[in-house]
This record gives C-alpha cells, sequence and structure tokens, in this order.
C-alpha cells in the first residue's frame, strides 16, 4: 500500500452545543460534546434514539450549523470552512441519498461526477459498486422501484463512489437483513484496514458498535458517558457467572468463598449464586475446584462475558432497549425531525 | 467483493480538487436531466392541461379580423405550458428532499449556488419539447410557422423557464415539513397569473384596475411578445419588453432561490 497515512487529529469538537425549539420547548439535543478522533480510526456513536447522536453528525458533515463551540473535520472548521470540509468527507445519511426518481447506476455515476471523477471514471467507479454491493439486477431500474434493503445497499454504494479522508455513516444498517447486515460489517472492515480512512458510524445497534468499532463513544441526552474500545468497556464491568446449587444453604457458603475473587461482586437469590468480577471467565474454573475442595458441589454453571447492554445499563441504570422504549413514546423530537 | 478499492488508492483518498460554479452547475443540470433522457414522455405529464385548452378552448375563440384564433391563441398556451411546467419543477426538489437525496447533494462538494442554477437551467430542456410538440400538433391547422420568430420567442422562454423554476424550487424550500404549502401556494399563484397575461381571453376590454394588473405581470410581455414573434412580426420594443420581462423574472427567481439554497 503506497497510500500516505497521515496520522494526528481528524476530528476535534470543543463544547459542540446544539440546541432545538420544537413546538416552543427547548431541546437541548447536544449539549458540550468534547471529542478528538485521529486518523484511521473506526468509531461508533452508540445511544438510544434521539441521544443526539445523528445531530452530531449533521454537525460534523456541515448539515446543520452548532450552537455553540466548535468542531473541525479534516483540518477545516465546520462553520467557517463548510465547503472544505465537503471536500474531504463522504456521508451516508439516514434517508435515501438516490432519488426515487431516477436510476441507481446514474444516480452513483452522478456522485462520482459531482465528487470530481472525469466520465470515464465514474462510470467504471459505478460498475464496480454495483458488482460489489450485488446490485447488478436493479442498478438500471428505477430507484422507487426497489425494496428497502437494495436501496439502503445503494445508499452505501453512493457513499463509497469516492473514498474520502473521513467518512461518516448515520444507521447504515438500518432496514438490512441479518445477511446484508452482516455484508456491510465486513465491507466497513474491508474498506478501513485497506484505504486507512477514518470512518465514523452511528448506531443503536450493540453487537454492531461491539462487532465493528475499534472504539465506542456512547453517548446518552446529548453527552458522551463513556468513550473506550468495546472490550475494554466489557472488561471494566466484569464477566457475569451464575452457580446453581442443591440448597439455599449451600448457595450461601459458596457466595463467601466466591467473594474472595479479587473485585468481585457477588448476590445470592435462593439457590443460585450471581458473581459479578473481572476476567472471571478465567477465574471460574479455580472457583469451582476451590468450592469443590470445600464439598460445595455446583450443580450449574453459566458464564457470560458482558454485552455492551449490560455495560449501557451500568453506565445509566436503564437498559439500551428501555431507553429507545422511552424515547419513542415521548413527545420530544427524534433527530430526524428536529432538523 | 474483491473490487472495493480497485482503482488506484492514493487519488481516492485524496480530498476533492475544487471544481467552478459552471462545473457544478453542469453537473447539476445534466443528474437533473437523466430521468427526463430515461423516459422522455414524461415531459407530457406538465402539458395535460395546456393541451386540454388547447383542444377545448381554442375552437370556441371567435375568428379575428388579422389572422387565425389558433395564430393568437397558440403562443399563450406555448407560455402557459412553460409556466405549468416550471412551477411544477419544485416538487421534484420537495421529493428528494423528504427522501434524503437532497441531503446527500448538500453534502457533496457542489456549490450552493450550482445546486439552485443546474436545477433551473434544466428547465428549457423540457420546455423546448413542449414547444416542439404543440407546434407540430397545431402546424396542420390554420397555424402559419415563422421559425426565425420562434427561436427568438424559445430564447425568451427560456429565461422565464429558468426564473419560475427557481422560484418554484424556493418555495419547495421554504415548504419543507409542509409539503401542502407548496400545492396551494403554487396552485392559488398560478391562475391568476395565467388570466392576467392574457392567455386564454385577451384583456383589450378589461376594467381598468385588471388592465393595471396585467400592466404588472411580467408575463404579460412575455406573451405579447410571443404573439408577435411566432406571427412573424419584429417590433424592437415588444421584443424588448418580452426578453426584459423574462429577464426580471430570471433574475428575481435565482437570487430568491440561491437565497434558499444556501441557507439550506
Amino acid at each position: 500500500m503506497t497510500t500516505q497515512r497521515p496520522t494526528g487529529p481528524v476530528i476535534v469538537t470543543r463544547g459542540l452545543t446544539r440546541h432545538f425549539k420544537v413546538n416552543k420547548t427547548h431541546v437541548e439535543a447536544v449539549r458540550g460534546l468534547d471529542l478528538t478522533i485521529d486518523q484511521g480510526e473506526l468509531v461508533a456513536f452508540l445511544g438510544p434514539n434521539g441521544a443526539g447522536k445523528s445531530t452530531t453528525l449533521r454537525m460534523l458533515t456541515t448539515l446543520l450549523a452548532p450552537t455553540s463551540g466548535t468542531a473541525s473535520v479534516a483540518g477545516h472548521d465546520v462553520s467557517d470552512a463548510p465547503r472544505a470540509v465537503r471536500r474531504a468527507i463522504g456521508y451516508v445519511g439516514q434517508g435515501n441519498g438516490a432519488s426515487h426518481q431516477q436510476r441507481g447506476r446514474d444516480e452513483l455515476i452522478s456522485q462520482g461526477r459531482a465528487h470530481g471523477l472525469s466520465r470515464a471514471a465514474a462510470r467504471e467507479r459505478a460498475a464496480e459498486l454495483v458488482a460489489d454491493l450485488d446490485l447488478e439486477a436493479v442498478a438500471d431500474r428505477k430507484v422507487a422501484s426497489l425494496s428497502g434493503g437494495q436501496r439502503r445497499r445503494l445508499d452505501i454504494a453512493m457513499g463509497l463512489v469516492h473514498l474520502p479522508r473521513v467518512l461518516f455513516l448515520d444507521e447504515p444498517s438500518t432496514g438490512l437483513d441479518p445477511q446484508n447486515r452482516a455484508n456491510l460489517q465486513a465491507l466497513v472492515q474491508r474498506l478501513h484496514g485497506e484505504t486507512g480512512s477514518t470512518i465514523v458510524l452511528t448506531t443503536h445497534y450493540l453487537e454492531e458498535a461491539d462487532a465493528l468499532a475499534e472504539r465506542v463513544v456512547v453517548i446518552d441526552h446529548g453527552r458522551v458517558i463513556a468513550d473506550d474500545s468495546a472490550s475494554r468497556l466489557k472488561t471494566r464491568l466484569g464477566d457475569r457467572v451464575l452457580l446453581g446449587f442443591a440448597s439455599a444453604t449451600d448457595a450461601a457458603r459458596a457466595a463467601e468463598r466466591a467473594a474472595r475473587l479479587p473485585d468481585a461482586t457477588v448476590s445470592v437469590t435462593g439457590e443460585q449464586v450471581e458473581v459479578r468480577a473481572p476476567g472471571a471467565h478465567q477465574a471460574v474454573a479455580g472457583l469451582l475446584a476451590d468450592l469443590h475442595a470445600a464439598r460445595l458441589t455446583a450443580t450449574g454453571v453459566e458464564v457470560s462475558r458482558p454485552t455492551l447492554d449490560d455495560v449501557f445499563l451500568d453506565l445509566t441504570g436503564r437498559s439500551l432497549r428501555e431507553a429507545n422504549e422511552q424515547q419513542s413514546t415521548t413527545d420530544a423530537p427524534t433527530e430526524g425531525e428536529a432538523a | 467483493m474483491t473490487t472495493l478499492t480497485a482503482s488506484p488508492a492514493p487519488e481516492l483518498t485524496a480530498d476533492v480538487p475544487a471544481s467552478s460554479f459552471w462545473a457544478d452547475t453542469w453537473n447539476v443540470m445534466t443528474r437533473e436531466l437523466k430521468p427526463l433522457w430515461r423516459e422522455p414522455a414524461s415531459v407530457l405529464f406538465a402539458m395535460v392541461q395546456p393541451l386540454v385548452f388547447l383542444g377545448l378552448f381554442a375552437p370556441l375563440l371567435p375568428e379575428v379580423s388579422e389572422g387565425s384564433a389558433l395564430q393568437w391563441f397558440v403562443p399563450g398556451i406555448v407560455a402557459m405550458t412553460c409556466l405549468m411546467g416550471a412551477s411544477f419543477t419544485g416538487a421534484n426538489l420537495s421529493d428528494e428532499m423528504i427522501s434524503g437525496s437532497h441531503e446527500r447533494m448538500l453534502v457533496s462538494p457542489l456549490s450552493r449556488s450550482s445546486l439552485l442554477v443546474g436545477r433551473a437551467c434544466k428547465e428549457i430542456v423540457p420546455m423546448l419539447m413542449q414547444t416542439a410538440l404543440i407546434l407540430v400538433v397545431v402546424t396542420p391547422f390554420s397555424f402559419d410557422l415563422h421559425l426565425g420568430g420562434v427561436l427568438v420567442g424559445v430564447a425568451m422562454l427560456a429565461l422565464f423557464s429558468i426564473g419560475v423554476g427557481s422560484l418554484s424550487f424556493a418555495l419547495a424550500l421554504v415548504s419543507e415539513g409542509q409539503e401542502w404549502l407548496f400545492w396551494t401556494v403554487q396552485q392559488t399563484l398560478i391562475f391568476p397569473v395565467l388570466l392576467l397575461a392574457g392567455i386564454l381571453l385577451p384583456l383589450e376590454g378589461a376594467p381598468g384596475w385588471l388592465r393595471f394588473l396585467s400592466d404588472l405581470n411580467p408575463l404579460t410581455y412575455v406573451v405579447e411578445a410571443q404573439r408577435e414573434l411566432f406571427a412573424g412580426i419584429w417590433h424592437a420594443d415588444v421584443v424588448a419588453a418580452g426578453f426584459a420581462g423574462g429577464a426580471v423574472v430570471a433574475a428575481f427567481g435565482i437570487w430568491v432561490g440561491v437565497r434558499g439554497m444556501r441557507r439550506a
């Protein structure tokens, strides 16, 4: 690979804030965001609907002016030099990038032309992407006649026509079936590996943030509540070991011994003992041997690594699913409407 | 899936070079023309009403002394088609604002003003196709084709189309999130503008206040010039007034439209 990979920060926000007025209510969608993302990072913004992820992305892509604070992308301020920012980025929004009245291939070519490709290069690039995203059968049809999943793949193809220094993907997998979702993840990772682009995506799927991103920025109520690698976020929380015993007395005695594990939190419910401790998936073998020596035989063992859902629950006191449901039942605007 | 970055990577990950306003405008215009190129018959949609008037209204017109009624009526119908087509065009932008493709264009390196001007310039093409179609339909009847006059007339209508198209886009931009507003305003304005321009009936015998309003309507001057040009009559003052009318609409439309697009 001969591409020069510049290092150093490519996205910097300081006190980035955006307020909306919706039906005379003041909504603080993003509150004082401080973020630094280096060239080549693959970052997921994770949070429930309405957390401020998309609003942040819309500010970084120059679609929305910040209420206060600053943001720079690829070395250019989003408010002072929006066109310079637009020359350096790619963006796949939540909607359909391709017009419903156009043919998919025509839109891919137009997009290439808009991004400085010659007519021949744009045509060639469109053909590559049509093949890559499995769109051969539908590329020459009117976009309005495509299924939701086909349109979403076309949207992603539109975002990849030029390979920008910074690529923003706003909920890229929404509307895709599990097969295509897996394809998308593979595509994003391959793109990242091959081009060294910085990729920022938003998602409210924990599995996706977990599977894709090296760095997860958890956003809730317009603020960053955690910012770390997925594995470190989970390690901090510790693994969960569930042990079953023949009697409640055995369970109580086992709990005493389990509490000796470093940093362990232990709770007993009837004949069940729940142990949470960092690295417990490895420590569990020793624990079982220790319990056996004390004539305490477990009747069942279940070890689970924490999910990002557990992380979110730990950070906010709500599960991500609850947070999404809460959001949809309140009158607060979704990010799209507010914009 | 092996060709993701088959093209040389260094150029692809470089920033998009700066481009000129005219190159951007050309890209926007050619994109806009693609659906028309794929489905040329779509120009007929905006022509339904004018063709109804041509078929069902023109025969009702009394014969006039200095030529056939058709000779008088056709230039107005051409202007009406142009007004209809260009004023509908904002609906396409509305659709793209709803679907998300307008947002995609806003994040592209294309300049805001080219996004408006390119779209507006595209209106010339359907206008030319529609005018040609009307002339093909009426020439076998009592209509004399004066090609030189028609060509100059069409150049004037191109200015008018750009202006009306820009206003339609501006209306679509302010109607974001309340699309009913677009249709309400468009439908409310279109018939007064048509009637006051004397397209359907001459305004010679109209009351003073009506003639005053008609004099304020730029389309009045465009239609008067079209009638003379289509009949092969050349009066410099009438042609100049027609071009002035078209230019005023074009300048005002682009000014309003570009302001709207810059705010988007």
